[in-house]
Order: structure tokens, then C-alpha cells, then sequence
């Protein structure tokens, strides 16, 4: 156990299409994955990737109906590493805008429709300009592409909390961090080689939390000869 | 800044990659889930496959394929073909895929296309439309302008529906994005039709891929610029490395349009 087992990630699956990318993207960034759709599932993880397209209330629904609600605030106030991508990183804010559905409030603004776009939904590769450096983004050069496909963006009300911003007609927020707490707009498990530096970031950060850094440059390995 | 797409595009029949002169003369070209790792690695900003047989008993393959792809390469994939239900639809994007396109499918039965938005979103739902000019208005005057049919099974039939008047329709039912093929021009590398890719993007929010056509990375950027697509596919062009992704975008971003330099994450 000295080398550390390694980083156990949780996908919360609560009815979301596409588990397969994000599932091997982490596999491939050096985890072990556990997709998990009770919160049983949730014994023992080390960090919880809440992924997710389709609409804010449906998505709702199916986390209330497994259980998955409480235990994910619970996980977050104990400032245990979470990240939250697309849809998932809009149910980190207190209400959505489509389908007017209140959400999981653990961050203060409320999610609101793309105005001003040249296109709708937002569909394909963008840039990330970092509103301040972060170590999600070690290694990734600023205003680096990464894959976007969304119609909503949460508006943060705490600029303390923003990473990065896109623009699409308007800037948007398209990441934030606070704590152990992790938001993307885009799809790194899309976005071929800096969405995987960007999860080894996360994977890192991960380990730093669980106090197991030398799994971390492991896993940071394992990606760098992916890209 | 949003990047203008570069997509290769995998006919699949049977589990391999095929590609055919308008619709026929089909060649045995690979393994699909081989060629689009080898396609993301290279550059590319997505993968559609589109399954040409089609058939029922075909399903599980392409299947196998998307699962294949995914778990190896780390960029959208698009599935086309053959996908008739919501639950159809759900398999598919269990399987690894982020969006299906709906062609023949949605023409038979429009409401199709609302059943899958509801219940995936609009971003997952693309509406592929094969359009063919109609004779009468070759050359477009005032009093014939140039009009477009839309064709389904796989070019062979006249589906009765005026291509920009569907493009419209598709998008108000929950279509998210428009594959627009130009059956006139598909295989026959004589460029994209520009003048039904402008017809359509200047009638519709949503984005347009273009498709049919393409010859070189010139045709690329007129298809963009003068066209009005957010993304451009090719298949043979590529299959064949005529012409690499990286040439298509070194050629498009030399035209001033942005695009996702390959390679851009080495660093």
C-alpha cells in the first residue's frame, strides 16, 4: 500500500447518456471508477465526478429518486473533491432557468440561458481564457480549445469562485473552483488531449486531498503518455 | 472564439468503414473504431459514423463500434442511421456516442425529433437532410428561384419536402444541429453546393455541417465563409489521406477562421 492504490472516482449516474467517455477518460487518466447510482455506491470513493447533458429538472428527479441528493451536500460541505461537468456543474447553483428547476444550491447564482449567440445550441470547440492561474489547468496553455454543447451557463455570484471564461455572443463562466469543489461548462472527457491533462490535474488534486501524492504522480504519468 | 469543425465521416456497413460514389459502389475501406482513434489523434474536432445498412439485425455491431471508439478516443461522436425510437436513441449514447442523427427516420415521422430532445436535449438531437436540386431551378431566376428536394433512403427517394422548409420545421420540432448533404454533389469532389448550405444557415439558429463534396481545403473555407456552416465533413477525402485534417485547418485558419490548431495540448 506504500505506492497507494489507486484514486477511486465515483460517476454518479442518474439517467445521464453518455457514461462510457467520462468513465474511460478517468480510467485513462490513472483512476479506478466506480459508476454509482445509489449512494451505497459512494462507500470508500475518493473524489465524485457529477457528469451530465439534457435538461436541469428531469436530472433532478432521477438524483432525489436514488437517494444521491443529501449524501452529494453532505460530500461537499465536507469539502471532499467533487467535479461537476456540463449539466452536473449547472446543479451546483440554486435554480435553472430551463425548466425553472431549483437545483442543488451548494454554490450562490442561478443558471440562465446563452443570449446574444451567433448560434444555439453552443456547439463545438471554444476557448478557455483563465480568469486567474489554477491547477486544473497546470500544463494547459491559456485560452486552450475545449468541447462545448449547451444552451444554459450558470451566472456565479461569488467572482471569487471563477477560473475561466468562454465566450459565445457573451462571456460566460465556464469553469469555477471553490475548495474541493470543481465546475466545468465544457466536456473534458471530449475534449482530447487538454481534457485529459485536465483530469489528471483533477486526479492530482485528488490525491493531494487524500494525502497520497506519490498515486497522483502515477496517475500524472499514465496521461502524459496518453498525450 | 467557437472553432469551425472539421469532421471525418465513417460510412459503416457491416462493421466496416465503406465509402461510395453517391450512395453506390461501396469499398471496403476498415475498422471504423481504428480509423476514428487514428482521426482524433490527427486532428479531428469529431467523428460521425453513419451506418448505411441500417439494418436491425446490424444494430448490436454498430453498437460494438461506438463502444469501441469511445473508450479510446476522447472526442464527440455522432451516430447516424438506422435509429427509429427514444429507446434506440438511448442505446446508442449508452454506448459512448453524444448525438444521433436522424434522417429517413424523421422524415417519416417528425415527431421523432421532439420525442428525442425532450428527453436527451436538443444538443443530442442532429437532423441529417439529403437535398438534390430540383431541375426546373438550375439556374435560379426571380420567378423560379433555385429550390432543393429532400430525398431520403439514402438518395433514392423524393420525400415530397422543400429542403429549406424542412431544415426550418426540424429545428422548431428540437432538432440541434443540421447535417446537410448536397446529393448532386456527394462523391463527386466538385465542392460543397454553397448555395443551399447559405439557403439553410441563414434561415436557421442552429449549427450546419457541411457535407458533399468537398475536394480540397479551398472548398472547406468557402463552405464556412460563403456557406455559413459552423462545420465542414468529408469521408473519401480523408480515408484516402488526399488531404490531412491539419491541411484542411492550416488552409482555414490561413482564410482567418478559427479553428482548434492540432496538437494544440502537446505543449
Amino acid at each position: 500500500m506504500a505506492a497507494g492504490r489507486p484514486l477511486l472516482v465515483a460517476v454518479l449516474d442518474y439517467g445521464a447518456a453518455n457514461m462510457v467517455s467520462i468513465r474511460q477518460a478517468l480510467v485513462t487518466a490513472g483512476a479506478r471508477v466506480v459508476v454509482a447510482a445509489d449512494a451505497a455506491a459512494l462507500d470508500g470513493v475518493d473524489a465524485i465526478v457529477v457528469p451530465g447533458v439534457g435538461a436541469a429538472a428531469p436530472a433532478m428527479a432521477h438524483l432525489r429518486e436514488r437517494g444521491l441528493i443529501d449524501p452529494l451536500r453532505d460530500w461537499v460541505r465536507a469539502n471532499r473533491p467533487c467535479l461537476g461537468i456540463c449539466l452536473g456543474y449547472q446543479l451546483f447553483f440554486e435554480r435553472s432557468a430551463e425548466g425553472d428547476a431549483q437545483t442543488l444550491a451548494l454554490l450562490a447564482g442561478q443558471t440562465v440561458g446563452l443570449e446574444g449567440t451567433p448560434t444555439l445550441p453552443h456547439i463545438g470547440w471554444n476557448t478557455v481564457e483563465l480568469a486567474r492561474p489554477h491547477p486544473l489547468f497546470d500544463g494547459i496553455a491559456d485560452g486552450s480549445h475545449f468541447y462545448f454543447v449547451h444552451s444554459f451557463a450558470p451566472a456565479p455570484e461569488d467572482e471569487g469562485i471563477v477560473v475561466a471564461r468562454t465566450t459565445h455572443g457573451r462571456p460566460f463562466v465556464s469553469a469555477v473552483a471553490w475548495g474541493s469543489l470543481y465546475g466545468l461548462q465544457f466536456h473534458p472527457e471530449k475534449s482530447a488531449e487538454a481534457g485529459q491533462r485536465l483530469l489528471s490535474n483533477f486526479l492530482r488534486l485528488v490525491a493531494a486531498s487524500a494525502g497520497r501524492a506519490e498515486t497522483a504522480g502515477r496517475a500524472w504519468a499514465a496521461a502524459s503518455e496518453v498525450a | 472564439m467557437l472553432a469551425r469543425r472539421v469532421i471525418p465521416c465513417l460510412d459503416v456497413a457491416n462493421g466496416r468503414v465503406v465509402k461510395g460514389t453517391r450512395f453506390v459502389d461501396l469499398a471496403d475501406q476498415g475498422d471504423p473504431a481504428e480509423l476514428a482513434e487514428r482521426y482524433a489523434r490527427e486532428g479531428a474536432d469529431e467523428i460521425v459514423f453513419l451506418d448505411i445498412a441500417a439494418a436491425p439485425e446490424g444494430r448490436g455491431t454498430m453498437l460494438e463500434v461506438v463502444r469501441r471508439t469511445a473508450s479510446r478516443a476522447f472526442v464527440p461522436l455522432t451516430v447516424g442511421g438506422g435509429v427509429r425510437s427514444v429507446d434506440e436513441m438511448r442505446d446508442v449514447l449508452r454506448a459512448g456516442a453524444d448525438k444521433v442523427s436522424f434522417n429517413t427516420a424523421a422524415v417519416a415521422e417528425p415527431e421523432l425529433l421532439t420525442a428525442c430532445a425532450r428527453r436527451f436535449g436538443t444538443q443530442a438531437v442532429v437532423c441529417a437532410i439529403d437535398a438534390r436540386r430540383l431541375p426546373r431551378s438550375a439556374g435560379g431566376t426571380l420567378e423560379t428561384p433555385i429550390a432543393w428536394e429532400v430525398v431520403t433512403h439514402g438518395g433514392r427517394t423524393p420525400a415530397g419536402l422543400d429542403a429549406c422548409e424542412w431544415a426550418q420545421r426540424a429545428v422548431a420540432l428540437g432538432a440541434g444541429e443540421l447535417l446537410v448533404t448536397s446529393m448532386d454533389r456527394d462523391g463527386t469532389r466538385s465542392g460543397f453546393d454553397t448555395e443551399l448550405l447559405r439557403a439553410i444557415s441563414s434561415r436557421v439558429r442552429v449549427p450546419v455541417i457541411a457535407s458533399g463534396g468537398a475536394s480540397g481545403p479551398e472548398d472547406f473555407v468557402i463552405a464556412v465563409r460563403d456557406g455559413g456552416a459552423d462545420a465542414v465533413l468529408a469521408a473519401s477525402l480523408f480515408h484516402r489521406r488526399i488531404y490531412s485534417i491539419d491541411s484542411v485547418k492550416k488552409a482555414m485558419a490561413a482564410a482567418g477562421l478559427p479553428v482548434r490548431p492540432v496538437g494544440e495540448a502537446a505543449a
